[in-house]
């Protein structure tokens, strides 16, 4: 009996959750980074998340695989949405024909996706919480 | 002495263990809510608790030995024969092929939290009808 394994697994998920919120947090900083051509254009960046599949090693449920599997990320990718291009011949970066380009972050997406990770990383807290009371009350047992 | 301690406290120790399982699994669950093509798991209880009790393990796959030189192979296996743990019937399956349903899960894990305090109690007055066994007062 291992409960301090819901805190690592509860942990992986709140790591998880953060980067996601940080890959957000970039693709609205960058919303509005122009740049003169289509190729140095920010792309938008997404994090990819992948379940960790580990085979207990002792204990009585030896051998028993992704029983306690946790969270990562697997790798972050770029979005290849093309950029959109804006005439703006007025500003100092547009190109010979006086357009610039903007990163394809589609706001209401990353807005979205900021919510769903702040509800996601909360329910992570709140198992953390309980996981930790349950512990404790455990090893209060026997005192009255 | 210790076989008649476990004896006293009867399978509350047993549901116990089979509870803080059922914790981490479902906390898997919640963390894996946004990972793509995950299946989410749950223990059978009345399974988990059978195979705590000593008794033969209904379903999953075992080899038979019938020859000396015959290795049998781990009974628990991995989790796919492991009997208790079972795949969630998804009600509404994402594109994604995630089937965490994260409000089922949240209510799962609030009860499982409430039914191992449960426990818990079971076990604490066992412990105290033991002291005043023994103390006399």
């Amino acid at each position: 009996m291992s409960s301090f394994k819901a805190f690592e697994i509860a942990g992986s998920g709140m790591s998880a959750q953060s980067v996601r919120l940080n890959t957000t947090a970039s693709n609205l900083a960058n919303a509005e980074s122009v740049s003169s051509t289509p190729e140095g254009v920010y792309k938008a960046r997404h994090p990819i998340f992948e379940a960790v599949r580990a085979q207990l090693a002792v204990g009585a449920h030896a051998g028993e695989a992704n029983a306690n599997a946790a969270v990562r990320v697997r790798g972050i990718y770029e979005s290849q949405a093309p950029a959109n291009q804006r005439y703006e011949p007025g500003n100092p970066l547009a190109d010979a024909n006086g357009y610039v380009y903007a990163p394809a972050v589609n706001a209401v997406e990353e807005m979205v996706n900021m919510i769903s990770a702040s509800r996601s990383y909360q329910n992570n807290v709140e198992v953390m919480n309980t996981s930790k009371e349950l512990l404790l009350a455990t090893l209060r047992l026997g005192q009255g | 002495m210790a076989n008649s301690l476990d004896q006293y406290l009867g399978v509350h120790a047993a549901a116990l263990d089979v509870r803080a399982r059922r914790t981490e699994l479902i906390a898997n669950n919640l963390a894996n809510a946004d990972t793509p093509n995950y299946k989410a798991r749950d223990i059978d209880f009345r399974q988990a608790m059978a195979r705590a009790a000593g008794a033969p393990a209904t379903g999953g796959v075992h080899l038979s030995t019938t020859q000396a030189g015959h290795i049998g192979g781990a009974t628990s296996a991995d989790a796919a024969t492991s009997p208790d743990l079972k795949y969630r019937t998804p009600l509404a399956p994402a594109l994604d092929g995630n089937t965490v349903d994260t409000q089922l899960e949240q209510s799962a894990f609030a009860e499982n939290a409430v039914r191992y305090q449960a426990t818990l109690t079971f076990l604490n007055n066992k412990f105290r009808g033991l002291l005043t066994a023994i103390m006399g007062s």
